[in-house]
């Protein structure tokens, strides 16, 4: 369980984040949605730890989070950054296997890890030697999300992980995003301003906007009782979009039968 | 870490070149020259000597004017140097009015210095034209150029400002021409025989006066007073190193005027080297055969590219081992990194030659004032790269560094040194090169090296000495190009330069 009481920051004199108290339940996912620009990656790097907030606290379990506690506490967490965040002087398995190596895993043991998270990834094994510049964007993904999974942390934050993917490899990570997460029961805790990749991700949906949370439930929740218009604003815009383009699609294939 | 590598390797191959050059015995006697032949030969055939009684002569050639040399016997910088006995009473002890010889010798003993009997010649200044236009103003004595005011004067800097030379001649001879002007003496000759300028002072035993068939003029008010020859030294010489002394002396009387123009107009016009005249002249007349190895070209070349790689090599890798940490806290305050690279930028911004001679006072001259000018010169570029270098580094990579767990420091040396790496090696390389080019100046104050043939050969108008110089100079720079571009292949990660290679 992930709790922030009262959190604000703010960066050069603007409000990022405006009094925020939340509760991440453990052991489910849970999606961080919002217009670009309302919070929702500060929160991230608030509770990994490398941002400090300005006021308020935030517990990682039982253990409040300071600057002091922070490098301990960030062993129970993987962060997987917004662009992947790869080191691009080492191998795929260099990156993966980095902090392993730090903590003096023998080599048979990271080794054995590694053969592992590519099993569960489904990341082929003969591209562990390659560069991050010799790998398609969705292996980069899988890489990063294998570094994050090395040491097995009980919690996995995740920055808009799929989002300069094409569609397809985007819609393949998510069908295996959601395997993995149901296989590993972490505590996840995921960004998206994609409204269908949360509903289909999360089992909470915190919806953000301008610093605030707006509400915060099951997608379900959100489209059947919105607490404030602009949750069937936000909602609405996306899916009537992906609506209409279905019609419009249907109506121009119907015409050239 | 693959840059500490570098370092390492770098630092040893200083020390290796330390050690080849700083092998050998015998008391060592520092001997310094003016920049002008003659002085050369003196010190040539007085380090010759030395040698022969066993001692570790080190002749430091070409250091500059007379004020250069007299301070640094003073400051103890060299042991010995040729001087004349005018130039003392005239220039350098002008403030004493010293009259007759044991006067210099007491002014001389209170500074802790000695000096020789006469070595044979008497230098004297005189002025020269050319036969053509002495005889047609029909001018043959230094009188005869009063009324004529039209005619070019080409002095040298140090005769127009001595008391002796041309105040005293011109209030002498009631001169008072249009045009006078301050030149390279080496200038005034060539612009004498071009016609560029009428009138230039000269030394009796200038090799050109034959080689150009210079008129001299009759000096027929005795203006110009005699100037013999000696070697002043340090005192204490004569317990450190008394047989070398001895032996030194045994130049006084020696050299007669005709010897010394004759020596003169072999290196000048003979375009044979101070170190073979100096040789055949102590071998001639002492009996003294070179000792050790004749002086070949590849022995030369050999000679000056471990002096020019000394230079480089521990200026550079003192420069590395300060301008990485520099680098690093540039980059991480930004401050502090915007002073430390406004002050090495104002380090790059003093003429090379001005910051040579900033150092003599500091560290005397030879090798280490040039190794730290160079070592300063080598900051700005090794600095900016490690600066640029790392703060290009995304803030995406580095925040991944943190969130991974990696200590301030492990991230360091795991992820942004080896990302800045291409950055920081461009940056040696640039002040490798720049080193090697600079380093020639280094000959200027005694450090040897590439440039001694260079500014020899400028000084002698012999272009093959200055090509023996800059000919190694280029390629040495362009081997430590090639170097560099090797160890990049070597110690930049694969994965950046496949990043490089392929435009995102």
């Amino acid at each position: 369980m992930i709790r922030l009481d009262n959190v604000s920051k703010s960066y050069g004199g603007s409000i990022i984040i405006d009094s925020v108290s939340l509760t991440i339940p453990g052991n489910q996912t849970t999606v961080l949605i919002g217009p670009s620009g309302a919070g929702k990656s500060t929160v991230l790097a608030l509770i990994d730890g490398i941002e400090a907030p300005d006021s308020g606290t935030i517990m990682i379990g039982c253990d409040p989070l300071t600057p002091g506690s922070a490098p301990q506490l960030r062993r129970r967490m993987g962060y997987v950054i917004q662009d992947g965040g790869l080191f691009p002087h080492l191998t795929s398995r260099q990156n993966i296997d980095l902090m392993a190596k730090e903590a003096g895993w023998p080599l048979l043991q990271r080794r054995a890890r590694v053969d592992e998270l590519c099993a569960l990834t489904r990341f082929p094994a003969n591209a562990l030697e390659r560069y991050p510049a010799e790998l398609s964007g969705g292996q980069r993904q899988r890489v990063s999300l294998m570094r994050a999974l090395m040491l097995d942390p009980p919690i996995l934050l995740m920055d808009e992980p799929l989002g300069a993917l094409d569609p397809v490899i985007r819609a393949e990570l998510q069908d295996d995003l959601k395997a993995i997460f149901s296989r590993l029961t972490k505590t996840v805790v995921l960004v998206t301003h994609d409204i269908s990749e949360a509903a289909f991700l999360g089992s909470t949906i915190i919806l953000m906007r301008a610093g605030h949370i707006v509400q915060q439930g099951h997608f379900r929740d959100l489209v059947a009782r919105p607490g404030d218009p602009f949750v069937s604003q936000f909602i609405h815009a996306q899916l009537r979009r992906l609506t209409t383009m279905n019609e419009g699609a249907m109506q121009s294939f119907l015409r050239h039968r | 870490m693959k840059l500490g590598k570098v370092g390492l390797i770098l630092a040893m191959a200083a020390a290796a070149a330390l050690m080849v050059v700083t092998a050998d015995a015998g008391p060592e006697i520092r001997i310094g020259s003016k920049k002008f032949t003659e002085s050369v030969i003196l010190a040539e055939l007085a380090s010759k000597l030395c040698a022969s009684a066993g001692a570790n002569a080190v002749h430091l050639p070409g250091l500059g004017g007379t004020r250069f040399l007299w301070d640094a016997l003073l400051a103890h910088e060299i042991d010995v140097y040729p001087e004349y006995t005018a130039t003392l009473r005239e220039e350098i002890l002008a403030g004493e009015r010293i009259a007759g010889e044991g006067g210099l010798e007491t002014a001389l003993a209170k500074r802790g210095l000695r000096m020789s009997r006469p070595l044979g010649f008497s230098d004297s200044y005189a002025l020269g034209m050319m036969p053509q236009k002495a005889q047609q103003l029909g001018i043959t004595k230094i009188s005869g150029l009063a009324p004529h005011h039209s005619l070019r004067f080409g002095l040298s800097d140090e005769f127009i400002n001595r008391a002796d030379g041309w105040p005293a001649l011109r209030a002498a001879y009631q001169l008072n021409p249009a045009d006078v002007r301050g030149l390279d003496h080496d200038i005034a000759y060539k612009g004498l025989a071009e016609g560029a300028i009428d009138v230039i002072d000269l030394y009796t035993t200038d090799a050109e006066i034959g080689y150009y068939g210079i008129q001299i003029l009759d000096d027929d008010r005795h203006v110009f007073p005699a100037n013999e020859a000696v070697l002043i030294y340090r005192a204490e010489l004569e317990q450190r190193a008394p047989k070398a002394i001895q032996a030194m002396r045994r130049l006084e009387g020696r050299i007669g005027n005709a010897a010394m123009r004759s020596m003169n107009s072999a290196v000048k016009i003979g375009r044979r080297s101070e170190t073979d005249v100096a040789a055949w002249f102590v071998a001639a007349n002492f009996g003294v055969a070179e000792a050790g190895s004749t002086d070949t070209l590849a022995g030369r070349l050999l000679r000056r590219t471990i002096e020019h790689l000394r230079l480089t090599l521990l200026s550079l890798a003192a420069a590395i081992v300060i301008a990485l940490p520099l680098g690093i806290i540039a980059a991480r305050r930004p401050k502090a990194g915007q002073a430390i690279l406004a002050l090495v930028s104002i380090l790059q911004t003093i003429p090379s030659l001005a910051l040579l001679v900033f150092m003599i006072p500091i560290l005397g001259i030879g090798a280490p004032p040039a190794i730290a000018a160079l070592f300063l010169y080598s900051l700005l570029p090794i600095v900016r790269n490690t600066a640029s270098g790392l703060s290009s580094i995304p803030l995406s990579i580095r925040n991944s560094a943190i969130a991974l767990g990696l200590s301030p420091v492990r991230c360091l040396q795991l992820v942004e040194l080896p990302m800045a790496s291409p950055a920081i090696l461009a940056g040696i390389k640039t002040a490798a090169v720049i080193n090697v080019g600079t380093a020639t100046l280094g000959a200027l104050i005694g450090a040897g090296g590439y440039g001694q043939p260079i500014f020899t050969g400028v000084r002698l108008d012999n272009f093959g000495l200055i090509l023996e110089g800059a000919v190694p100079a280029a390629l040495l720079a362009l081997a430590v190009q090639g170097l560099f571009e090797l160890a990049e292949h070597y110690l930049v990660p694969r994965g950046l330069r496949l990043r490089r290679e392929t435009p995102p």
